[in-house]
């Protein structure tokens, strides 16, 4: 069976994630990963023409809530969670390039 | 600069517009914090729109009823639709990902018809959560570039949004303009939006290419950000068509990317580097069931959408006999109902659009507060001469500041229109001290009819109708 994984998959992948592996950890990975994909090719195998899209495990749909305010939390409290504040907002490195 | 009328004949300009716009709701789009614009920094956060840990987000109802206005306003299919998550690294969503339909959206499939009779088809129109709001510190002018660090507001994170993404029928900066006019329009309307686009409710991006004239194949086109304006949308795909076509006049390439208007420069610049292509990697938000409004809801929210603008437009078009521009005018400063009201009560259509457009746009706020009864009676007044338009205007301005009933304001000023009798015995007294003039009046020299109008006026005390007096003039030297 050809490899369902590379070693410069796992990188790039793991790239997006923002983790940092060692060499013996990617290594690792792509035979783990590898057999995740296995598993996934095994179930394509299967013929599924007739069966509808699952679109989410639970038999439920049009969970909604009102539109009511709820309190939120304290500032104070949710900025001493960060790393670093100014000006009563989250502190974060200089970001290169931009959002979406 | 290629000269914009070389470039003219050469090529043609395709837009494509993305109107993310800020639903009117009280809370967010998944919890229960205030959607609120300009409250103090991070009060409005709470574990969900911060991303901690083992909270879960719940879809608010008002905003899935917004999104389902807009889209039947826009004439979509509304459609079973899922969310996914998008996944990125960029601090202005603590979650790493913000929560967007992508491939089964809410709304597709739609369509606006402009003023002008053009029609903008809408690809799609789709549920999302905002972004926080991210100040940039050093580096001058709080650009992000060269920006030593970064501070962040997550009121903003969470705010729901609907994405209008329009297909790229957009053939000039000024139907693009008169789009995004007709589309807050009727975000308006149905009560989705404040249309604030200075506050950021309302944020257009505009995808923008050239080519030949007559082609009907796509060019490779840029997406330019940062449009707070109308004004600013019109002269941002002004600048990046003519930026374009000098670049194909030289043989150049066109780079796909993102480039951000700078209003002050009056130009678009180079914005995202290209160096890390971005893979969002899109999966279903596994805490989010679907969402799929039965026929009953549909109907329910469709029923609720007031009159569109468009309608308006063409029912007091036919009302007041006046043309699309100024039906468009009216219905835009929202006087419609007022002009209508006075129109069924026998008042002169095109008069009671001037006096509307004019007199009671110049003080919009107390236009709100105007009585439709005391302004029907005003221009009833007018229409059977018993004010001259002067008069009138001014008893209108009494009625914006003061309010009253007109009749009682018109007699306070001592505004009564002569009577029949009294005009004419002006008129005559007017004609027979003057022979001379009287004489040129006769021989066709309409240069004079102001210096007649002019005595009869201040024999009057101002009284007079210009008009009536005129037409009394033309009555006796046609008389001989």
């Amino acid at each position: 069976m050809p490899d369902r994984i590379t070693t410069a998959d796992v990188a790039h992948v793991a790239q997006l994630a923002r983790l940092d592996l060692t060499e013996a950890e990617l290594e690792r990975l792509v035979v783990d990963l590898g057999a995740v994909l296995d598993h996934a090719a095994g179930v394509a195998a299967l013929d599924t023409a007739g069966v509808p899209p699952t679109a989410h495990p639970l038999p439920l749909q049009n969970v909604l809530r009102p539109d009511e305010v709820r309190p939120s939390l304290d500032r104070d409290e949710v900025l001493a969670m960060a790393p670093q504040a100014e000006d009563n907002r989250f502190r974060v490195p200089s970001i290169l390039g931009d959002g979406p | 600069m290629a000269d914009p009328e070389a470039g003219a004949r050469a090529y043609d300009i395709v837009v494509g517009l993305e109107v993310h716009c800020e639903l009117r709701t009280v809370t967010k789009l998944f919890c229960g914090c205030r959607n609120a614009f300009g409250d103090e920094p991070n009060t409005n956060v709470c574990p969900v729109c911060l991303g901690l840990p083992g909270s879960l987000p719940v879809l608010n109802r008002q905003a899935v009823e917004y999104a389902m206005a807009v889209g039947l306003a826009l004439s979509c299919e509304v459609r079973p639709s899922l969310f996914h998550r998008k996944n990125y690294f960029y601090p202005d969503m603590p979650k790493d990902y913000q929560v967007s339909q992508y491939d089964e959206p809410i709304n597709v499939d739609g369509h606006l018809d402009l003023p002008d009779g053009s029609v903008v088809g809408i690809e799609r129109a789709h549920m999302e959560e905002d972004t926080g709001k991210s100040s940039h510190v050093g580096g001058g002018g709080g650009r992000i570039h060269g920006a030593d660090h970064s501070l962040v507001d997550y009121n903003r994170a969470g705010v729901p949004l609907v994405e209008i993404v329009s297909r790229p029928d957009i053939r000039s900066s000024a139907q693009a303009v008169d789009y995004v006019r007709e589309l807050r329009a009727i975000l308006v309307t149905t009560g989705a939006s404040d249309g604030k686009m200075e506050e950021g409710s309302l944020r257009v991006d505009a995808n923008v290419s050239v080519r030949p004239a007559g082609s009907d194949t796509l060019g490779t086109r840029c997406e330019i950000k940062n449009l707070n304006s109308l004004r600013s949308l019109g002269r941002a795909i002004d600048h990046e068509a003519a930026r374009q076509w000098d670049l194909l006049d030289t043989g150049e390439r066109i780079v796909q990317e993102t480039r951000h208007w700078n209003e002050d420069l009056g130009r678009t610049v180079a914005g995202r580097s290209k160096e890390e292509a971005y893979d969002y990697r899109y999966f279903p938000e596994p805490d989010l069931v679907p969402l799929a409004p039965d026929d009953a809801w549909r109907d329910r929210v469709r029923a609720a959408i007031p009159m569109l603008p468009a309608a308006r437009r063409a029912r007091l078009c036919q009302a007041a006999g006046v043309d699309a521009a100024l039906a468009g005018t009216v219905v835009e400063l929202d006087l419609d109902t007022l002009v209508l009201a006075a129109i069924s009560a026998k008042a002169d259509g095109r008069r009671a659009v001037n006096r509307a457009v004019n007199e009671v746009a110049a003080d919009i706020d107390a236009a709100r507060r105007l009585d439709p009864a005391a302004f029907t009676k005003l221009l009833l007044l007018e229409d059977q001469g018993k004010l001259t338009a002067t008069q009138a205007k001014q008893v209108l301005a009494e009625l914006l500041t003061a309010g009253g009933d007109p009749v009682d304001i018109a007699a306070a000023r001592g505004f009564e229109a002569l009577g029949d009798d009294a005009l004419a015995g002006a008129v005559d007294a007017a004609i027979a001290s003057n022979p001379a003039e009287w004489e040129r009046f006769k021989g066709g020299d309409a240069k004079v009819t102001g210096f007649f109008v002019g005595l009869v006026m201040r024999a009057s005390g101002g009284k007079a109708d210009g008009k009536a007096v005129t037409a009394l003039l033309r009555e006796r030297a046609a008389a001989g």
